[in-house]
């Protein structure tokens, strides 16, 4: 059976943690990271990245343009 | 499955990443404003319909007043609310040139209301992007003409009440009435959804500036969660359930 596999890279640096992505991600990819960065805002990263389908929802939601979304279809069996 | 999610990080598998037509600036708008999605999904038409070279812009007064940092296209600065003048202008000096204006409820509904309703009344051949967030954003959260009734800002701490404070303004059905708009629609950012559709509704603005049909306005329904006082995530369900039953979403006219 194919399945879509998606991952995303967020520009953590850029990032300020609104958590608008953390919301509309439907497999609960995202979550706000304990950490910081430069500007001390709590950014986001793939807590849960076996679910990502790289459907885009997060990027197209995300104001400051901060993730970039990969897809590639696998065989599982 | 590490090795294979991290694997799938390849150009050929890239499926979005943010458009060359945004700079790499850091936008100053607060965490989870609607502008920085607004001037996302801008750019991609731009990028798209491949005009970054003959669109010009004419920035707003207001939390959009740096929009020229950010969409790298040409741009002018207009006075507080006199945007759709100066696109006039613009645009029958250069007909060749796309050109629309981007902004705010303040700015194209107080102080610009008369320069907004005589370009759109001449069918001026520009698009207007529209920004409601029915509050002043950059100068403190003051009432907007398009603030809703009960809404609580710093200038009417109690809500609005329109006894006192007149009613929230409905300009954009107000311009819909007019002769010579072609395309008037009404949208959000605040869904994955949301921000396809509005896309669509950006290109179908410039498409019928391409077609010269007379003045398209895009008026985006917004979250200023800083001027509203809720964190990014309530400010877009106050927004659904508060500002969609008073201002709808969808298209009001298509000609
Ligand atoms: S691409 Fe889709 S599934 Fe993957 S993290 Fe973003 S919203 Fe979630
Ligand atoms: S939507 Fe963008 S800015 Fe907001 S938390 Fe997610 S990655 Fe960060």
């Amino acid at each position: 059976m194919a399945k879509m596999i998606g991952s995303i890279e967020v520009d953590t640096e850029k990032c300020k943690g609104c958590s608008l992505c953390v919301v509309a991600c439907p497999t609960d990819v995202i979550a706000l990271s304990d950490k910081v960065n430069g500007k001390g805002y709590n950014y986001a990263y793939m807590s849960n990245p076996e679910a990502c389908t790289g459907c885009t929802n997060c990027a197209l939601v995300c104001p400051d343009s901060c993730i970039t979304v990969y897809r590639q279809k696998v065989e599982v069996v | 499955m590490a090795e294979v999610i991290n694997d799938i990080k390849r150009s050929e598998n890239l499926v979005y990443a943010k458009t060359k037509v945004l700079t790499d600036n850091v936008m100053h708008y607060c965490p989870g404003c609607s502008h920085g999605v607004v001037h996302k999904v801008l750019a991609e038409v731009i990028d798209e319909m491949g005009i970054q070279e003959v669109t010009l812009g004419v920035a707003p007064v207001g939390c959009a007043v740096l929009i020229y940092n950010y969409i790298d296209i040409d741009w002018q600065e207009a006075a507080h609310g006199r945007a759709p003048a100066l696109a006039t202008a613009m645009k029958r000096l250069r007909p060749d040139r796309y050109v629309f204006t981007y902004q705010g409820d303040g700015d194209l509904a107080a102080i610009g209301t008369a320069e907004t309703i005589h370009a759109c009344n001449r069918g001026e051949n520009i698009v207007i992007i529209f920004i409601n967030n029915g509050i002043y954003g950059m100068t403190g959260g003051q009432m907007a003409p398009t603030t809703l009734e009960g809404m609580k800002t710093a200038t009417c701490p109690y809500g609005r009440e329109p006894s006192h404070d007149g009613n929230p303004l409905k300009i954009t059905e107000l311009l819909a009435q007019l002769p010579g708009t072609a395309y008037v629609t009404r949208q959000s950012v605040h869904t994955a959804a949301a921000v396809r559709k509005t896309k669509k509704a950006i290109r179908k603005a410039f498409e019928k500036q391409k077609e010269n049909k007379g003045t398209s306005v895009v008026e985006i329904v917004s979250t200023c969660n800083s001027g509203w006082k809720l964190t990014p995530v309530e400010a877009n369900k106050w927004m659904e359930e508060n500002m969609f039953p008073f201002y709808p979403l969808g298209d009001m006219k298509d000609e």
